[in-house]
């Protein structure tokens, strides 16, 4: 019971002041008990409010029983991995499958050993870290588009069927492909990934200083590596080219 | 107070429980609102020791963490709690599989709002464990000394995808079906360890022992994949998450508390 003319702490009187000596309290903080402890309850109600109404208004799916002899058409994997399901568009299973999602899983782990820096910490900065937020930015948008058209845009034997065309209608067969002759491929793939690494030494010295010889490479091949990803999507999208280099034991 | 004799029961009833051998066994503070009572409600509680005593004032600030983190965690609870009872009607072998969804659909009380809560909560987490990596990345809180805490959430994504997809098996209908074996052929693509990956010939490796088949326990998803899928779903997954939860949690507070400008 809160007594008449009791101390009480507000979220505007720092418990600092009130605590005195404790020493866990800085200047400014609050007490967690009960300012952070209703905000944590009041979001676990709201989400179980919104939860549960989405519950009994939305039923989850259920087909038919499962049959390995009737193929669905298309067979698209959970919304969270459409994306990776609709990069096998553009990449042989291999890459679309297993690297780009060791990759991903590696760069993101990596993030906090290329980019050191310990300013900006605790709050928004957006504005002052502009090139790595644009970076991580453009790979977290590029997620949710490709999600976004394995979906809802892609439909029989993964033809781009836009929402209001019937599955039914029969979609032509894409435009015919093509290869790089391994002559162009490979000295594209090397100067891709080899040409920043020489770049740096001849016209971004500093860069190289900054971050030294590890972490520049490290974060340099991972850039490259994910900037391949739309590359190579682009290639296929606007020059109908089908694998940038063929080998006998893999295509890239 | 217009009624000042209830309000006086009401008082002294309080004081009766308040004063209780029992009351005062469970909570090991006072009631009334003094600071250190505050202190000790956060201390002297099982669940809410996870938290400091006091916290910057920002950091309450809902559009500085939009709870984010704290909500994929309740999540999990939610996913826990309806996962528990689902295992109540439901066999993971395909004789019995989609019959006790069908069971659970048209025979159980509120089963179907069970399945349904189980299945929007894990598609709420996987959206809500996202935007927590998102919401750490823009206020920069990866950065050291917290970059640890940020591989294991990294790992922690990992693990909220691979539940969410090893429930996607259990109902086994045909959207089950067929997103598991799209997303497990994946396995069989891996170079030199899947059978239709790169340089699968140097080790020997075919479909009868390659990643694909470590995933199903079979060439092709069937009972065997079922019973794996379940087992990794409700019991090992969990468990790894849970203790990969536990450090998570503990090396916030370790590393120097929530994040805050110098």
């Amino acid at each position: 019971m809160k007594q008449p003319g009791e101390t009480r702490i507000t979220s505007e009187r720092p418990v600092a002041q009130a605590f005195g000596a404790m020493p866990t309290g800085r200047p400014g903080d609050v007490a967690v008990f009960p300012y952070l402890v209703y905000i944590e309850f009041l979001a676990a109600l709201l989400f179980s409010i919104v939860l549960l109404v989405w519950s009994l208004t939305v039923d989850a799916p259920l087909l038919q029983e499962a049959n390995p002899g009737v193929t669905e058409n298309p067979a698209k994997a959970p919304w969270y991995f459409v994306g990776l399901q609709e990069l096998l568009v553009y990449f042989d299973p291999w890459i679309a499958g297993v690297m780009i999602p060791t990759l991903i899983i590696v760069g993101l782990m990596a993030i906090p050993y290329l980019d050191t820096s310990t300013n900006a910490v605790g709050r928004y900065t957006i504005r002052e870290r502009r090139l790595v937020i644009s970076h991580f930015g453009f790979g977290f948008a590029l997620w949710w588009i490709l999600i976004f058209i394995g979906q809802f845009l892609r439909g029989p034997n993964w033809h781009i069927y836009w929402p209001w065309q019937d599955w039914s209608m029969v979609k032509s067969a894409e435009a015919t492909l093509w290869d790089f002759p391994w002559w162009v491929g490979l000295p594209a793939l090397i100067a891709y990934f080899g040409g920043p690494l020489f770049l740096a030494q001849k016209r971004w010295p500093w860069l190289l200083e900054r971050l030294g010889m590890t972490r520049y490479v490290g974060a340099v091949t991972l850039a490259l590596l994910f900037y391949g990803v739309p590359i190579k999507m682009l290639l296929r999208l606007l020059f109908n080219v089908k694998y940038v280099l063929v080998t006998q034991w893999f295509n890239v | 107070m217009a009624n000042s004799r209830t309000d006086k029961l009401r008082r002294g009833a309080l004081e009766w429980i308040t004063a209780s051998q029992l009351y005062r066994s469970i909570f090991r503070h006072g009631y009334d609102d003094t600071v250190r009572n505050r202190a000790l409600e956060v201390t002297s509680n099982a669940f809410l020791h996870l938290h400091p005593i006091t916290i910057p004032h920002h950091a309450i600030k809902v559009r500085f963490t939009y709870c984010l983190g704290g909500l994929t965690f309740f999540m999990f609870l939610v996913e826990t709690v309806t996962g528990v009872l689902l295992m109540f009607y439901y066999r993971p072998v395909t004789e019995y599989a989609y019959a006790d969804m069908k069971t659970l659909q048209y025979a159980v009380y509120f089963g179907m709002v069970l399945r349904n809560l189980h299945r929007w909560g894990a598609h709420l987490m996987v959206v809500l464990v996202m935007l927590h990596m998102l919401r750490v990345f823009l206020t920069g809180s990866y950065r050291p000394p917290r970059e640890f805490n940020w591989v294991l959430g990294v790992n922690l994504l990992v693990l909220t995808l691979l539940l969410s997809f090893t429930g996607y098996l259990l109902p086994w209908d045909q959207l089950a079906f067929w997103a598991v074996t799209v997303g497990t052929n994946m396995a069989a693509a891996t170079p030199f360890f899947g059978a239709e990956g790169p340089f699968h010939g140097l080790l020997g490796v075919d479909g009868t022992n390659d990643a694909r088949f470590l995933l199903l326990g079979d060439v092709r998803v069937g009972g065997s994949a079922l019973l794996r899928f379940y087992v990794l779903h409700c019991v090992a997954l969990p468990l790894v998450a849970g203790v990969l939860m536990v450090v998570h949690f503990w090396r916030v507070r370790k590393d120097g508390g929530i994040s805050r400008p110098l």
